[in-house]
């Protein structure tokens, strides 16, 4: 890869005077020897997976095996729908979406990681959720795919994006910063303004622990997909209005690292603490837990 | 740089709940599977750190086991492969380890049929990724990226050159090479990564045929 920073990302798509998404279809196609229309199609594809998991989470009655989420994309969809809301129709558009994408997750249906399973509704939905009201071609859509992707390679490359080894904020704070900067794209701003993005929406997301409830991606997460939708989109129009972010990307995501590195384990993804254990959090794990496991192949020591 | 293409971060597509914890977990499976060569009678499932702690959660139980069945990450008969490989009389043991491992998210995975065993240590590194660190008792560093091939062999000279001539006369392009060896003149195993598709007919059964050589595997990109 040309690119190991936001920086030079940047800098990549403007002395090219094209955009990041063509930055990153350029590279992926000499990095892979693939052509084009190669690397596209394997986009188009992912696209539609998204776009499937989506239109399940909002009209079928989606349930995990625990019982614990599903259901909510749903009911916020059609809350929306009703038109007198808080937060406005574009907005919760993306965030119905987000929560829909992962309680299919939850319920083991077929998803894209965007970066990971446990984030994988952040990007969709804002996707899903502005694409209509922008009125874009599936064209762009696949773009703002690589556009995520180009930001998610170098967070994924200079800090970490799994809650295990870096908490929330590696997983669902890296989603919310790569939608923040694809969304710039999409609206129409600069590749400067969606590093401006970036920045925002991972400072806002720093510290963010990982502490699924009986170890299960389901609570907090899908709602954590729901705030870091919302926080992609207020990051983004941040962006558009012109403000900059004090510290550059790069920087905030090496101060990611350096906290993911001094978060305790307990916090990251060993359901040991934070929400898992609380008191509801611990009577839910032995709840579904509290029995030996049924299948008498299966021997634990 | 550990991601190298795009499609590490936007994917894989991929069964829920955890790109580490299910989808990464069926990749070191299946490469556990690959590896071994044969299908295993028995397979044992040693979890550290946070596979250890929330492995049930998430399904890495049904995924390891799933890539042993040779599932893709995105295979819905992941969620039954317990009960599959109950029916393929696979034994299955799984467990947890106390004692630390450098990753969060590591397995033990060891093959057993009446030939023999297979022991590798795998890691999740995120979004689905994952390393093989350890394969046979070598130091090996695994990421199903490329075609792979190893070479477990006894210790001996002209090793490489030979092996290297059967890949130049396929017009075979070698990305990388790695020889490691338990100690002078015993066993031995060369690891090697390339640009194009190997295949046991052409490269594997003329190599495995060389003096001093106990196995080849070739591997696909995963």
């Amino acid at each position: 890869m040309e690119f190991k920073t936001i920086e030079q990302l940047v800098q990549l798509a403007v002395h090219a005077g094209v955009s990041i998404s063509e930055v990153m279809i350029r590279e992926e196609m000499a990095a892979s020897d693939h052509t084009r229309e190669h690397v596209i199609s394997r986009m188009l594809a992912h696209l539609e997976t998204m776009e499937q998991a989506v239109e399940r989470g909002l009209t079928e009655d989606i349930r995990s095996h625990s019982g614990l989420t599903g259901g909510e994309g749903k009911r916020l969809h059609a809350y929306a729908a009703g038109g007198n809301t808080v937060s406005g129709r574009k907005m919760l558009n993306a965030v119905s979406r987000a929560i829909a994408t992962n309680e299919v997750n939850a319920a083991m249906g077929t998803i894209v990681a965007t970066p990971t399973a446990g984030a994988c509704g952040v990007i969709p939905g804002c996707l899903f959720g502005l694409a209509p009201e922008l009125g874009v071609s599936r064209e762009e859509m696949v773009r703002f795919l690589f556009t995520s992707g180009a930001i998610g390679m170098v967070i994924a490359n200079q800090s970490f994006i799994s809650g295990a080894a870096g908490g929330c904020q590696a997983e669902v704070g890296s989603a919310s910063a790569m939608a923040a900067g694809a969304v710039v794209e999409l609206a129409g701003g600069t590749p400067e303004q969606s590093a401006e993005a970036v920045a925002i929406a991972l400072k806002n997301t720093l510290g963010l622990v990982c502490d699924p409830v009986a170890g299960l991606v389901e609570v907090p997460c899908v709602m954590r997909n729901a705030m870091g939708a919302a926080n992609a989109l207020v990051a983004a129009d941040l962006a558009l209005a012109g403000v900059r972010s004090v510290i550059p990307a790069d920087e905030v995501i090496a101060a990611m690292y350096r906290i993911g590195q001094a978060m305790p384990n307990t916090l990251k993804e060993t359901a040991m603490g934070g929400l898992a254990d609380t008191p509801t959090g611990r009577k839910i794990k032995d709840r579904l837990f509290g029995d030996p496991p049924p299948s008498g192949s299966i021997r634990e020591e | 740089m550990k991601f190298r293409s795009v499609f590490d971060i936007i994917g894989p597509a991929m069964i829920g709940p955890s790109s580490s914890h299910t989808a990464g977990a069926a990749r070191i499976g299946r490469m556990a599977r690959m590896l071994f060569g044969r299908p295993p009678k028995k397979a044992e499932f040693v979890l550290y750190g946070s596979f250890a702690e929330t492995y049930r959660g998430h399904g890495t139980d049904v995924a390891l086991v799933g890539g042993i069945l040779q599932f893709d990450t995105f295979d819905p008969r992941i969620k039954d492969a317990l009960l599959m490989a109950k029916d393929l009389d696979i034994d299955i043991l799984i467990s947890k380890a106390d004692d630390p491992e450098e990753h969060p998210n590591t397995v033990r995975v060891i093959l057993t049929d009446d030939q023999g065993s297979l022991e590798i240590k795998g890691i999740s590194i995120g979004g689905g990724k994952i390393e093989v660190k350890e394969a046979g008792g070598f130091a090996v560093n695994l990421t199903g990226d490329y075609w792979t091939m190893l070479v477990f062999h006894e210790d001996h000279f002209g090793m490489i050159a030979s092996i290297a001539q059967v890949l130049a006369d396929h017009q075979i392009n070698i990305g990388s090479m790695h020889m490691s060896r338990k100690g002078k003149g015993q066993e031995a195993l060369l690891l090697i990564e390339t640009d194009q598709p190997m295949d046991d007919d052409a490269m594997g059964s003329k190599i495995e045929a060389f003096a001093h050589v106990h196995g080849v595997r070739i591997i696909a990109p995963l």
